[in-house]
């Protein structure tokens, strides 16, 4: 029995010299066709909704589209620390040509990796650390906020809309933001209410989150975090939640407004073609409505007016005709932040530690 | 046909070294079955498991990596676990021993010098010690349960590092996410072979086993905790300061955690995040016992711990295997490990029924 060893590729190498040799150009021929490899390293089990999941989606939808073209492999619950270097090292040593690491705390650890691996294609989930042979991706789920603030403008009574949120980084921050500037144009009188969870994923935290925030009033409630938690918690209590990451709207069935749904499928399969066809370049890549890398999947609750007005702001983000981070915006120490009719850049977006005016929480500092 | 345990009356040599080699052949003849019956080849996913991840030089040395650890917390447990004090609390201990190399690494990254790394590695241990030392004071002054202590200061200590993380550690540079600026390469653990992360950390490990088998072994201290643990009273009439041993105890495994911590982020992370650990102060409870609270053993275990985490990202990457079903198998392989030492205190006797009259009880008593 001869079992697949690590330095397969001289291995190759070697095969292919001896073929070669031999004048069996059919067998190169073949090897010329040998399936793109591709490997994808998960910060979480795959699961069944959530972050991790909906990576595997695309995943599939990816092998879907490609059948025997491509051979994926991934692995699950990689640690962000040490561990995570020697898995993406291993995934480059076994072969696979294209890798996927889907989480943040991978980032310094990819740009290692890619160095030691200059003809493997690496891309990496919301990082801003490109090489000569890493790119980045990252949807711009503050498009989803926004229209889910336009949604709680029109259902709220109590004029009270809860933020479950992570942590204090620029992704969070940014969709708190888009929310609130939503509001300000809808519903200026509604607050924004964000507790800290410290967490992605703990359904009790979330809970108690939830809990804590309708105790207070809200009656509209956004989550930043992976579980169903905080939309079970509102449909026992009778008030709205919008979803995030999949589509969580079967967990509250008369409750749950619209889910912000990340589709990765449709960027992986493109990037594989790319790889495939030779043209992958490293880019800082922002995918949202317009790229499919974001749906926004609104439930039966949304009266048929509401979601007509929802589809309407989303057809117009999709078309690019408006961006919710158009100035004027100020932030909540009232300086100017965006001029009138400036539109915010990518890079802003990535570094944005500030608060939009009419936000009254703080961030933890 | 009935089976029944019956006491030894003393341990059996015999066992002590047969018990885990007889849970090793348990685990791969049942792990062979159950990956046969999910219809995976049952040799070659044995063999993905336990010798593809060191089937070279790469592979050894992240087992290296990978038990470090593991090793240097379980090693500081075991000799508070031979006198009985529970310290449950090496994760934070470990995590605090991160925090402290770091925050001084991140004051010296300019510096050139290899003082840097000493002053890092001295923060480090001093915070980890200090921490354990928390626990130490609360139990010697207040009489408090160092099992609920130790396990709070954990959480504390998780959330010490959350708050430097995002706050002052936090690199200016860095777009806001969670993590520090990276070290000098002054505070950076040498590499030892070129190609590979294996640091000099190995001979702290190398060390630190060495010094607690003598301390537990051959050393007056070691003897006093063995005491300690097996007779609180007996321990106290003869004069030992339990207060002390408690201390010094709680106090020496902290320092080991504290530098398991400050060796991951002076070694291949070379950075503070969030995720230093993915709970390895928690792993070496395991670790610890499994090495029946023996150094050469618990250097055993940890490289089998380690080799199970490696082989369960090996049979992902190469078999397409789902981790729960890796993750079954090192349940099974521990499980075993653990039943087989009953063997060592008691025998197994088989009766059978027509036997009945004649298994006489004077020998049941004499045994």
């Amino acid at each position: 029995m001869s079992y697949p060893l690590l330095k397969k590729q001289s291995f190759k190498k070697l095969l292919c010299g001896l073929t070669a040799a031999l004048g069996m150009s059919a067998a190169l021929s073949a090897s010329a066709q040998e399936p793109l490899k591709i490997g994808f390293v998960y910060l979480g089990p795959v699961g069944d909704h959530g972050w991790t999941y909906q990576h595997e989606q695309g995943r599939q939808e990816l092998v879907e589209h490609f059948g025997d073209k491509v051979k994926t492999t991934y692995v699950e619950n990689v640690d962000e620390g040490a561990s995570a270097e020697r898995v993406i090292r291993n995934l480059a040593t076994s072969g696979n040509q294209l890798i996927f690491t889907t989480s943040f705390g991978y980032m310094n650890p990819t740009i290692k990796v890619a160095q030691q691996f200059p003809k493997v294609t690496f891309e990496h989930a919301t990082g801003y650390k490109q090489a000569k042979n890493v790119g980045t991706y990252l949807a711009r789920t503050y498009e989803g906020r926004y229209v889910g603030g336009y949604l709680a403008a029109k259902m709220t009574k109590s004029h009270k809309i809860g933020y479950i949120a992570s942590f204090p980084i620029p992704e969070v921050i940014r969709d708190i933001n888009a929310i609130q500037l939503a509001l300000n144009k809808y519903d200026p009188q509604a607050e924004l209410k964000v507790m800290w969870v410290n967490s992605w994923f703990d359904p009790g935290k979330e809970a108690d989150a939830a809990n804590a925030l309708i105790d207070q009033g809200v009656d509209v409630l956004f989550q930043h975090t992976d579980s169903p938690a905080p939309i079970q918690t509102a449909e026992r209590r009778g008030v709205y939640s919008i979803g995030y990451a999949s589509d969580m709207c079967h967990f509250g069935p008369n409750s749950c407004l619209m889910s912000i749904v990340n589709d990765w499928g449709p960027f992986y399969i493109r990037t594989a073609q790319q790889v495939m066809d030779g043209t992958w370049k490293p880019e800082d890549f922002w995918g949202g409505l317009h790229d499919d890398m974001l749906k926004l999947p609104i439930s039966d609750v949304v009266p048929a007016d509401v979601k007509q007005g929802a589809e309407k702001i989303i057809a117009s983000i999709r078309s690019g005709e408006f961006h919710p981070f158009t100035g004027p915006i100020k932030d909540q120490s009232g300086t100017e932040r965006l001029k009138a009719g400036e539109t915010i850049t990518n890079q802003q977006l990535a570094s944005m530690d500030w608060c939009v005016e009419g936000l009254k929480a703080d961030m933890p500092k | 046909m009935l089976l029944s345990l019956e006491p030894r009356g003393q341990q059996s040599r015999a066992m002590l070294l047969l018990s885990p080699l007889l849970a090793g052949a348990l685990t791969l003849i049942s792990g062979a079955l159950l990956f046969a019956a999910l219809g995976n080849p049952p040799l070659e996913t044995l063999y993905t498991l336990l010798i593809m991840p060191i089937s070279d030089m790469y592979g050894v040395t992240e087992l290296a990596i990978k038990a470090l650890p593991i090793l240097l917390c379980a090693l500081g447990l075991a000799l508070a676990f031979r006198a009985r004090i529970w310290n449950i609390g090496a994760e934070g201990q470990l995590l605090v021993g991160a925090l402290a190399g770091s925050a001084v690494a991140i004051q010296l990254i300019d510096v050139e010098s290899r003082w840097a790394l000493v002053l890092v590695f001295a923060a480090g241990v001093a915070a980890g010690t200090a921490w354990a030392g928390l626990a130490a004071w609360l139990r010697t002054r207040f009489n408090a349960n160092e099992i609920l202590t130790t396990i709070m200061l954990n959480y504390i200590a998780l959330n010490l590092l959350q708050y430097f993380i995002y706050g002052p550690l936090k690199d200016p540079a860095g777009y806001g996410f969670p993590q520090s600026a990276m070290f000098g390469d002054a505070s950076r653990l040498p590499i030892l072979f070129e190609g590979t992360r294996l640091h000099v950390g190995v001979f702290f490990a190398l060390l630190a086993l060495v010094a607690i088998w003598v301390l537990v072994q051959r050393s007056f201290f070691g003897f006093q905790v063995k005491v300690l643990g097996l007779d609180r009273r007996a321990a106290r009439f003869v004069g030992f300061r339990e207060k002390r041993l408690v201390w010094l105890a709680l106090m020496v495994s902290g320092a080991l955690a504290g530098l398991a911590g400050v060796c991951e982020v002076s070694g291949p992370i070379g950075q503070l995040i969030p995720q230093v650990s993915p709970g390895y102060g928690y792993a070496a409870i395991t670790v610890a016992f499994l090495g029946r609270l023996n150094p050469v053993g618990i250097l055993f275990a940890s490289l089998l711990m380690a080799l199970l985490y490696l082989g369960g990202e090996m049979a992902q990457m190469t078999l397409n295997l789902p981790l729960a079903l890796t993750g079954l198998f090192q349940g099974m392989l521990l499980f075993f490990l653990l039943a087989c030492d009953v063997l060592i205190l008691y025998r197994l006797r088989v009766k059978l029924p027509w036997q009945r009259q004649f298994v006489a009880t004077p020998v049941a008593k004499g045994a």
